[in-house]
C-alpha cells in the first residue's frame, strides 16, 4: 500500500464476536496538519473504526497504518507519538487534577510539564481541586489535556466536545485550530455538524459502517440540492414557471417545496412568477444545502452505497 | 569523511521506560491507598495485631502448641490471601469500573506494567507483613535466623506473583467492588482449608493431593523449609531433599505462574461490562 498519509486506512473492516459488523470496508487517508472528521449518527461505526485506527483492537480485514506503521502490532512505537482521547475514560476519583496528570506524564516518553498541559485546556485554576469535584466539561479538558500531555503528532478525538457548553466548546475548538496550526493532524469522531464544519479540512460520513460521502466540507455539500419552500397560495394558482433544470417539487397539502442545484436561478424564476400573478408566497424559504441536509439526507436515504472515494 | 550522528535526546535522561511507566502507576496507587485510611490501617496494622493474638493464644489441642516459625507463616499466608489477593482483586475491579483501566490502555503502558503498578503497593504492604512475621518469629518466640534465606525468599516472591496473577484473573468474574468479597471465595476458602495453615495430614488422601498441588499449600511448606530447616509436621529438609520436595514444590509454584499468566491474559476484563 502506496503509505501517503500520517494515518493511511484501507479497506477496513471490524467484526465483534458475535458476528455483528460495525465497520464493513473503509478507506480514507489524512495527510500532515490535517483535520478529518468521521461524521455520523450513533452506532455508524464511527468508535468502532477509530479503535482500530487508535491500535486499541485489531481489525479483522483491511489496512490501518499511523505515521506509517502498524498501529497495533508497533504500539511501542506508535504510541509515544499519538495522543488519544476516549469517548469514555475515567480517573481514580481521589486524585487531584495534578497528580492525574503527573501519574500520566510519568507514563510518557517526553511530556510537557504538567501545568503547561493544564493551561492549553484552561485548567490552571483547578490545579489542586479533586478530579471528583470537576464539572462534566472539566473532565472532558482533563481528558484533553491528558492527550496533549505526550506533544502528540497525531491526536484522536472521541466526540471531544460532548457535553460541554457552548462556551467551553469555542474554547476546544479555538485550541484544536491552535494545534492544527503547529502541524498536528487530528482525526476526530462528531456527530455534531457545526463541529465538522468548523473545524473539518475533510470529513467522510459514516453510515451503517460504511463511509457514504467523503470530501471537504464544501464538497459533501456541493453535492446536495438546496431547498426552497413556501406556503401554497388559497384560491386558484396559476401554473409553476418554467424551471432550471433538475428542479424537484413536492407539494404537501400546507406547503410546496423544491429542490434545486441551482438556487439562485430557481427562486428568480419563482419570484418573478408570483409577482407577475400578484402572488403572496407566504413563509417563503430559501436556503443553500447545509451538512446538516447532507447528514440527513444520508441517514434518511437508508442506502448503503459507499462513495467513489471509498471504494478506491 | 561521514560521521553517522545519534539523534539527540530531546529530554532529561529519566529511568528506562518500562521502570518510569510502573512506577509512576504504583507511586498514583499508593497515593490513593493513602487517602483510605481504614485501608491502610488494616494494612499496616494487621500483622502487628496478628503478632500480639498470635503470641498470647496459641493454638490449641493440635499435635503441638505453635511452633516456632508459625508466626511468620501465618502472617504471610494470611498477607498474600488478602492484603494481595483480596485488595488486588477489588482495586483492579474498581479502577475497572471507573474507567481508569480503559484510559491508561489508550496510552504507551503495556497491559503488564499496568497490572504490576496497581499491584506494587499491595505487593509492598505484603512484604512489609512477611518481615513483621519473620521479626516477631525471631525476638517473640526464639525462632532463630532463617536456616535457607534464598528459599523463604524464592516461597515469598513466587505466592506474591501467584496470587497478583490469580487476582488479575479473578477479575473476570467480579462485576462489582462489593462482588469481590463474594468472588475471592473460592480462592480464600480452600487456600485457607488446604493451604498449609492447618496440619494436611489429618485430610483424607484425595485432599491431600489435591492439597500437595495449591499454591499456598506449597509456600507454606517452603517457608517452613527456609526459615526452620523442618516442614510443619517434623520432616526435615534433608528427607525433603531425598525425595526431590523442594523441586516439586518450586514445580507447582511455577505451574501455578504459568497457569495464572495464561489465564490473566485471557480472561482479564479491562473495562465495565456494557
Amino acid at each position: 500500500m502506496e503509505s501517503t498519509g500520517v494515518i493511511d486506512v484501507g479497506s477496513l473492516h471490524r467484526r465483534y464476536r458475535g458476528g455483528f459488523e460495525a465497520v464493513r470496508g473503509v478507506s480514507f487517508s489524512v495527510r500532515r496538519g490535517e483535520l478529518f472528521a468521521l461524521l455520523g449518527t450513533n452506532g455508524a461505526g464511527k468508535t468502532s473504526l477509530l479503535e482500530v485506527v487508535e491500535g486499541l483492537a485489531p481489525a479483522s480485514s483491511g489496512t490501518v497504518r499511523v505515521l506509517g506503521r502498524d498501529p497495533l502490532r508497533e504500539r511501542r512505537v506508535v504510541r509515544p507519538r499519538i495522543g488519544i482521547v476516549l469517548q469514555d475514560s475515567g480517573f481514580p476519583s481521589d486524585l487531584t487534577v495534578t497528580e492525574m496528570a503527573r501519574m500520566w506524564a510519568g507514563t510518557l516518553t517526553a511530556p510537557r510539564p504538567v501545568g503547561e498541559a493544564l493551561d492549553m485546556v484552561d485548567l490552571g485554576h483547578r490545579a489542586r481541586v479533586g478530579v471528583r469535584q470537576l464539572s462534566g466539561g472539566e473532565r472532558r479538558r482533563l481528558d484533553l489535556a491528558l492527550a496533549l500531555l505526550g506533544r502528540p503528532e497525531v491526536l484522536f478525538l472521541d466526540e471531544p466536545t460532548s457535553g460541554l457548553d457552548a462556551e467551553c466548546r469555542q474554547g476546544v475548538w479555538r485550541l484544536i485550530r491552535e494545534l492544527l496550526d503547529t502541524g498536528t493532524t487530528v482525526l476526530l469522531t462528531t456527530h455534531h455538524l457545526e463541529e465538522a464544519e468548523e473545524l473539518a479540512d475533510r470529513l467522510t460520513i459514516m453510515h451503517r459502517g460504511l463511509s457514504v460521502r467523503t470530501g471537504t466540507p464544501a464538497q459533501v455539500v456541493g453535492a446536495q440540492a438546496a431547498r426552497i419552500s413556501f406556503t401554497w397560495p388559497t384560491g386558484p394558482v396559476p401554473m409553476l414557471p418554467v424551471l432550471p433544470d433538475g428542479v424537484t417539487v413536492e407539494r404537501t397539502p400546507r406547503e410546496v417545496v423544491l429542490r434545486t442545484g441551482d438556487l439562485q436561478g430557481t427562486v428568480s424564476a419563482l419570484l418573478e412568477w408570483a409577482n407577475s400573478h400578484n402572488l403572496q408566497l407566504h413563509q417563503f424559504n430559501a436556503r443553500s444545502a447545509s451538512l446538516q441536509e447532507a447528514f440527513l439526507a444520508v441517514a434518511e436515504s437508508g442506502d448503503d452505497q459507499r462513495d467513489e472515494e471509498s471504494v478506491a | 569523511m561521514t560521521t553517522r550522528t545519534r539523534p539527540e535526546a530531546s529530554t532529561v535522561r529519566r529511568p528506562r521506560g518500562s521502570v518510569r511507566r510502573v512506577g509512576a502507576l504504583a507511586r498514583a496507587e499508593a497515593l490513593l491507598l493513602r487517602r483510605n485510611p481504614i485501608a491502610l490501617l488494616n494494612a499496616l496494622g494487621t500483622p502487628l495485631v496478628g503478632v500480639v493474638l498470635l503470641n498470647a493464644f496459641p493454638p490449641q489441642g493440635d499435635a503441638a502448641p505453635l511452633p516456632s516459625a508459625g508466626i511468620a507463616v501465618t502472617l504471610t499466608a494470611f498477607a498474600l490471601l488478602f492484603t494481595l489477593y483480596y485488595n488486588l482483586v477489588t482495586t483492579l475491579v474498581a479502577r475497572r469500573e471507573e474507567l481508569v483501566l480503559k484510559r491508561l490502555r489508550s496510552g504507551e503502558s503495556s497491559d503488564g506494567e499496568i497490572l504490576l503498578g496497581a499491584a506494587a503497593p499491595a505487593v509492598a504492604i505484603t512484604w512489609w507483613q512477611f518481615s513483621v512475621g519473620v521479626v516477631a518469629g525471631m525476638v517473640l518466640v526464639g525462632m532463630g535466623v532463617p536456616v535457607n534465606p534464598i528459599l523463604v525468599v524464592a516461597a515469598v516472591v513466587l505466592g506474591t506473583v501467584v496470587f497478583v496473577l490469580l487476582a488479575a484473573a479473578s477479575t473476570a468474574m467480579t462485576r462489582s467492588v462489593e462482588m469481590a468479597q463474594l468472588s475471592t471465595l473460592p480462592v480464600v476458602v480452600i487456600s485457607m482449608v488446604l493451604g498449609g495453615l492447618f496440619p494436611v495430614g489429618m485430610l483424607p488422601g484425595p485432599v491431600q493431593w489435591v492439597a500437595q498441588v495449591l499454591p499456598l499449600t506449597r509456600v507454606v511448606d517452603l517457608l517452613w523449609l527456609g526459615l526452620t530447616g523442618a516442614t510443619r509436621d517434623g520432616t526435615t529438609a534433608g528427607e525433603w531433599a531425598a525425595t526431590g520436595g523442594i523441586p516439586a514444590a518450586l514445580l507447582v509454584l511455577a505451574a501455578w505462574v504459568v497457569a495464572g499468566a495464561l489465564a490473566s491474559r485471557r480472561f482479564m476484563r479491562w473495562e465495565p461490562r456494557t
